[in-house]
């Protein structure tokens, strides 16, 4: 029996006054792939952000890896657990090089010491970004972009990724390596936990997945069979 | 001979301007850090610069070493930032640009008074080291030692400052910081510590810039006042959060400012804000600011 690396419990979140997330409950063991799905504005994005700290009034209980209490820690504390997470937009810091928002992922981290072989591996994982390195990182086409935020929040080897939306914006051809690429980190023993549009794409490599809908899960199924359920598929995901 | 003047003195005149801004470039560095991670316009900035002059008189007189003093002096001033922006500015992030503008506006005042109240209302003399008496010729004629250690004592500073930002992974915390301070949250930084360490930072050269300036200006409390308009008009043309920027217009003031009073002494005090005016027109973000960080 696998362990659990990540269990939300009736997890309420507040933006100002509107009340969106009411009552979430879900879970990742460690190793698996595990997909958010459902509409704009279900509470998907901000399920995320609350779990790695970045929603002000929140509430519920939240474990990872072992560690409860999770919600009295701040955000930074919770990337030292082994916590990554892959924002929506990127978030590329604009000015820095290439390199310089890979070594921002190690500065906390105690792969610091081999910033040099780190980096080399990482240059090694994502072959688009070895020759850029030394490039200024806006340079870079979204997709390039999103390989690095992805290299970025993992370069510091954490035990579970939560990412939001990758593909969006994304050329096809980027999209499919994205994909092999968590399908690797999954047999390398990463947790994943994936929001994305994309449905079908996200189910074919996820073992288990959540539908959410105005703030709450509404259905869990394994990947597979919600892949088959065009019926659940139409009702929380069409837009 | 231009404009009626020997070159010999016009050179003159120019490396006064430098030394003068470089004492804007100390004020405007720390200015601008701290605008540009923090968002905090620093209104206490002046104050922290007297404060500096103030320490400066109190060190001397406690260890009787100029240098000495001149490497407490941004320690002590430093730790004192460190205190304010623990427990004044801290509890006001998130609340809107012009919460911490208020909070160091007013302390300004109090840190004055305060100051009045220790020392007095009359000025404080501080002299120049012996070694640094008397002038040196610079090839153009005889300059004062003692500005010519300022301008290279700045030079010295602002080369430590940029090495510290762009080699070191400190500094890169702060350059992205400075940008994005969430994603730098999600990678492991406790971004408030980086906060605390740039505000003593900041406040601690604003502290050098004072003990430097004091046996060139008058120690008095309200010595600050002016400076911080001066520091701004600096920070607003060489562009807010600009490290590069608030060097060379620093610099670029100063001279200015030396020069118009050689050739328009009425005019000298307006002529930093006319030059403001005219960096802003053509580029209303400043020399080297990026445009929308106020964003």
């Amino acid at each position: 029996m696998p362990a659990q690396m990540l269990k939300v419990d009736d997890l309420h979140a507040w933006y100002d006054h509107s009340h969106v997330l009411q009552g979430v409950s879900l879970g990742a063991q460690a190793g698996e792939i595990v997909s958010i799905i459902g509409r704009n504005g279900a509470g998907k994005t901000t399920t995320l952000r609350s779990i790695m700290g970045l929603v002000k009034k929140c509430r519920g209980e939240v474990a990872f890896d072992g560690q409860t209490g999770l919600l009295a820690r701040q955000a930074h504390a919770r990337y030292s657990l082994g916590l990554g997470y892959v924002p929506e937009d990127r978030r590329i810091v604009p000015g820095l090089t290439v390199r310089e928002n890979l070594r921002l992922g190690l500065v906390s981290s105690p792969l610091k010491r081999k910033e040099a072989e780190v980096i080399d591996r990482i240059a090694e994982t994502f072959p688009r970004l070895k020759e850029r390195l030394d490039q200024v990182a806006e340079t870079l086409s979204g997709g390039e972009q999103q390989m690095l935020a992805i290299a970025r929040a993992t370069a510091s080897s954490p035990r579970m990724v939560m990412l939001d939306e990758p593909s969006e914006g994304i050329m096809p051809v980027l999209v499919d390596e994205m994909f092999e690429l968590f399908a690797r980190m999954k047999q390398e023993g990463t947790t994943i936990l994936l929001v994305e549009q994309n449905v079908e794409r996200a189910l074919s490599i996820s073992d288990r997945a959540y539908v959410m809908d105005h703030g709450v899960i509404v259905h869990e199924a394994p990947a597979a069979a919600l892949l088959a359920d065009k019926a659940i598929q139409e009702r929380y995901c069409s837009v | 001979m231009i404009g009626g003047y020997p070159i010999e003195l016009l050179a003159l005149q120019l490396f006064t301007g430098l030394a003068l801004g470089s004492v804007f470039v100390l004020l405007a560095v720390g200015l601008s850090l701290i605008f540009g991670l923090l968002t905090v316009v620093n209104f206490a900035h002046g104050a922290f610069y007297m404060l500096g002059a103030y320490a400066g008189v109190f060190f001397i007189g406690y260890l009787g070493n100029f240098w000495l003093t001149l490497a407490v002096v941004p320690l002590a001033v430093g730790a004192v930032g460190l205190v304010v922006e623990r427990w004044l500015v801290r509890p006001l992030y998130g609340r809107g640009i012009d919460y911490p503008l208020m909070l160091t506006f007013g302390l300004a005042y109090v840190l004055v008074e305060v100051v009045r109240i220790l020392f007095g209302a009359e000025g404080m003399p501080f002299d120049a080291p012996d070694s640094l008496m008397g002038a040196v010729d610079i090839g153009v004629g005889y300059f004062p030692a003692y500005r010519l250690f300022v301008i290279a004592a700045t030079a010295v500073l602002v080369l430590a400052l940029w090495l510290f930002l762009e080699k070191t992974s400190y500094g890169l915390v702060i350059r992205a910081g400075a940008r994005d301070g969430e994603i730098v949250r999600v990678l492991g930084i406790d971004i408030s510590r980086v906060w605390l360490v740039v505000f003593a930072l900041g406040t601690g050269v604003a502290g050098l810039a004072g003990v430097l300036s004091a046996p060139m200006r008058s120690v008095f409390p309200d010595m600050g006042t002016t400076v911080l308009v001066e520091a701004f008009v600096v920070t607003v043309v060489g562009g807010m959060g600009s490290l590069a920027g608030a060097v060379v217009a620093g610099l670029l003031v100063g001279v200015v400012v030396s020069m118009t009073s050689l050739f328009a002494p009425a005019m000298a005090e307006v002529s930093m804000f006319a030059l403001m005016a005219l960096v802003l027109l053509v580029r209303p973000q400043g020399l080297f600011g990026k445009k929308g960080l106020m964003g």
